[in-house]
């Protein structure tokens, strides 16, 4: 295959061999992107779902308890590891590293294909684990002793872990393979210094991945060996101790979170500059604010773990250490905001996604910052305050941030123009939906309504059923992005290679687009 | 050291009627119907939950009022800085829209407002950590406490244990159609755990299977009840008879959501009356705790 893709750079003309065979960053890169839509799909209908059966008191659709332990757990599950991850980093991050940094492919492009194989069985194991043996209901945190033997007996439990195993492996490999790249293929003249934010984003994220991972693993396998060899790494009559799981979790788990969100923000980066026909402000400061963010997030991972029994000073340092977060975040949303001030703004449809995300991710920022203090997350901890605010950062901010890149570069990937129209709408109806959804999830929280509830006291009703037609409104917008997709298809307006004009200075507007199956005869040489 | 810690809680005490001020700053600026809302949830017979609340319940005893007033605070700083960001990108938007400025300037870097950005946001911190840092050494005085009771978590039940009285018993939630007049769905059990009215009381909570989490918002407490450890924290429960509600609040399997918590707070004779009644029905074959260790343990 490759002495004759050599021969003509073009792309094999066999099914089997373009795309299962693949090793293009950018084929991968689609694969990836595709394979996050139709997990999307799943995950978000799964919460719509939910939101159906909370919309009134009582218990409407499911036949128990049980079955909604499920479905927030696969909600989890999907959206993590299926849905954002793979949208970001596998998706935007092998079409684009390579190419802004003047790269003709990935590192390991044979690497890169397996990274994403090894993503669709994991995907099915995970589903299999929601339906066999009555499904593992235990939420994403798989916490034993529920995840235990005793608390979920039967293989649901153990396909979750393997399936987490597999998305692992799949996560370390992708991150070998996007640090290799950036250490070691930047074309001449690219120093670290002169390197794109989303390139930044991405060499932080790898790493954070590199380093994180694994603890999830380990955890994940003593918990799989507690299950069906007879260890008690978790199990206190064995001498082990569950909290042990908590902070091998969490010690993953909090990293993970800037893991999803890091590519988010050089996304960001990049639009609002390009749409401001700025250069970013303050690039340096934006670029050692991530290093920070990524630093300090591997510190603060007991904030997670406040009622767990932690001793009164441990739970200090996690509340000082975890407010310290705020300070390079706050560093990344100003000088966004001042990228934009003096700027020439445009406000095409990545820009609102841009901006929409620069506002509601503040909004969860800052009760990320009322939850950080030890002493009150005692009336918080594990309410609807957390899921609204982890939803702000994540579900409004990653989630944004996959929208905002999809649109920035949907015309370089496919080399078609989206309708202007539709998308704008498809961004109005997703951000009255999202923000009527999880809104009110803060009054429900301080009010004390647990999370992973089917069912709730009655004086809940209200706030819940304003955030399942929130939700309703939220899922017409998934509707809409399919026929933004369709549309520009069948369409086919040609773009221009670079349809943003001298704002948009990265390398990948000075290709065709979309770029040719090898993107550089000759590397590009940056002055 | 007993002198410092009257210190502490006087600080303390300056510092939660500052709090309270600014509190009705907030309220008297925020909308009618917030307020009215508000107010209604704090008329409530039990501390329960009321539709459409937007706040935090109403506080309970003096851990419940330092937290709200350190939320009240927070609340004030988070949406002020909220809407300030919110101004700036309206104000951007308009005045640097495209029409409105052609030329974009090619500034990327100011010195001064890099350092003032990064310094303000830390400053502000600092004056969250106090009251918070106030907070947290505040939950962790469990030494002062006059009485305990032992709380275990079950798959789907919680236990309550009073080993100065000898007393042990389950606590299920009421089914549907078993609720009497005046109890509430999902929130009502069968055997609520009585306590005596202002009185500080410490938590020994232990679980017996998978974790649950033991949490009663208005009288701010929660803490995860874990086989083979017993974690230890307090409340202060208010004078007045009173009944606060929670709920389970850690992932427990199929019936997580119905595993509620009634604490039912009585004037101190209405209690004796009702541990008199309790030794009946509910006493333990074999206290595990002596009283006397007991006390030893919390004089020290």
């Amino acid at each position: 295959m490759s002495a004759q893709a050599h021969a003509d750079h073009g792309a094999p003309t066999s099914f089997v061999r373009r795309w299962l065979y693949s090793t293009n960053h950018k084929d991968i890169g689609t694969m990836y992107l595709v394979f996050a839509i139709l997990a999307a799909f799943i995950g978000g209908g799964i919460s719509v779902y939910m939101r159906m059966e909370l919309m009134e008191p009582g218990v409407q659709y499911m036949a128990d308890g049980h079955v909604w332990n499920v479905f927030t757990t696969a909600h989890g599950l999907i959206m993590v590891f299926f849905v954002v991850m793979p949208g970001l980093i596998g998706g935007f991050g092998n079409w684009f590293v390579p190419i802004m940094i003047g790269a003709p492919d990935m590192a390991f492009p044979r690497m890169n294909n397996i990274s994403f194989w090894l993503l669709p069985p994991s995907f099915i194991l995970l589903l299999l684990s929601a339906v066999m043996d009555g499904g593992a209901g235990v939420g994403w945190t798989i916490y034993p002793p529920l995840s235990s033997s005793a608390g979920t007996p039967g293989m649901s439990m153990d396909l979750a872990i393997f399936s987490l195993h597999l998305a692992g492996v799949s996560s370390i490999l992708g991150a070998a393979n996007f640090i290799t790249t950036i250490f070691n293929m930047r074309t001449p003249g690219m120093t670290l210094h002169k390197m794109p934010l989303f390139a930044w984003a991405m060499l932080i994220t790898a790493f954070l991945l590199l380093l994180a991972v694994p603890v999830l693993a380990g955890a994940i396998t003593m918990l799989l060996t507690d299950r069906n060899f007879g260890t008690t790494f978790f199990i206190p009559e064995g001498g082990g101790d569950p909290i042990l799981f908590l902070h091998l979790f969490w010690f993953f788990g909090h990293p993970e979170v800037y893991i999803m969100i890091l590519p988010a923000f050089g996304i960001v980066s990049h639009i609002i500059s390009t749409f401001s026909k700025k250069p970013v402000f303050g690039y340096l400061p934006m670029a050692y604010a991530m290093v920070a963010i990524g630093f300090v997030g591997f510190i603060v991972w007991a904030h997670h773990m406040y009622t767990v029994g932690l001793s009164v000073d441990t739970r200090a340092y996690f509340t000082a250490a975890t407010m310290v977060i705020a300070v390079p975040t706050g560093v990344k949303i100003f000088s966004w905001i001042a990228t934009m001030w003096g700027g020439s703004i445009t406000f095409r449809v990545p820009m609102l996604w841009a901006i929409g995300f620069i506002f509601l991710f503040t909004v969860g920022g800052v009760t990320g910052v009322v939850l950080s203090n030890a002493g009150l997350d005692v009336v918080l901890h594990n309410t609807y305050y957390v899921i609204a605010h982890f939803h702000y950062v994540l579900s409004l901010g990653a989630v944004f941030g996959l929208f905002a890149g999809f649109y920035y570069w949907f015309s370089k990937m496919t080399g078609y123009e989206y309708s202007e129209t539709l998308g704008k709408i498809h961004f109005w109806v997703t951000f009255t939906g999202v923000n009527l959804t999880f809104f009110p999830m803060h009054f429900l929280g301080l009010a004390g309504m647990p999370r992973r509830y089917i069912d709730y006291p009655d004086a809940f009703a209200g706030w819940n059923m304003v955030a399942s037609i929130g939700s309703y409104i939220g899922a017409l917008g998934a509707i809409l992005f399919l026929v933004v997709i369709a549309e520009a298809f069948i369409a086919k307006r040609r773009a221009a290679d670079n349809p943003y004009g001298e704002g948009a200075t990265t390398l990948e507007w000075q290709v065709a687009s979309p770029p040719p199956y090898h993107t550089f005869d000759d590397l590009p040489k940056i002055k | 050291m007993a002198s410092m810690a009257t210190l502490v809680l006087d600080l303390t005490q300056t510092f939660r009627s500052r709090i309270a001020r600014l509190g009705m700053v907030r309220q008297a600026a925020s909308l009618g119907l917030f307020a009215v809302l508000v107010g209604a949830a704090g008329t409530a017979g039990a501390a329960e939950p009321q539709p459409w609340q937007m706040d935090l319940q109403p506080p309970a005893g003096s851990i419940a009022e330092m937290a709200t007033d350190l939320h009240n605070l927070l609340l004030v700083i988070i949406t002020l800085i909220s809407l300030f960001v919110l101004g700036l990108l309206v104000y951007v938007g308009v005045r640097f829209r495209a029409s409105a400025n052609p030329t974009p300037s090619t500034t990327t870097h100011h010195t001064v407002i890099e350092v003032l950005w990064t310094v303000i946001p830390v400053l502000i911190l600092i004056g969250i950590a106090i009251p918070s840092f106030r907070l947290l050494y505040y939950l962790d005085r469990t030494a002062d406490t006059d009485m305990v009771i032992k709380v275990t978590g079950n798959q789907w039940y919680w236990n309550y244990e009073y080993p100065d009285e000898g007393l042990a018993f389950d606590s299920y939630m009421v089914d549907e159609e078993d609720l009497q007049e005046g109890q509430t769905r999902l929130l009502s059990v069968d055997n609520p755990m009585v306590v005596p009215a202002d009185t500080r009381i410490k938590l020994l909570i232990t679980g017996n299977d998978v974790m649950h989490s033991f949490f009663v918002p208005s009288l701010a407490v929660q803490v995860y009840a874990f086989i083979g450890r017993t974690n230890e924290v307090w409340i202060d429960v208010p004078a007045g008879e009173k009944t606060y509600y929670g709920q389970c609040n850690q992932i427990c399997g199929v019936n997580h959501a119905y595993m509620p918590i009634e604490v039912r707070a009585l004037p101190r004779d209405e209690y004796d009356a009702w541990v008199k009644e309790a030794r009946e029905e509910f006493a333990m074959t074999t206290p595990t705790i002596q009283s006397e260790t007991l006390v030893l343990a919390s004089a020290e």
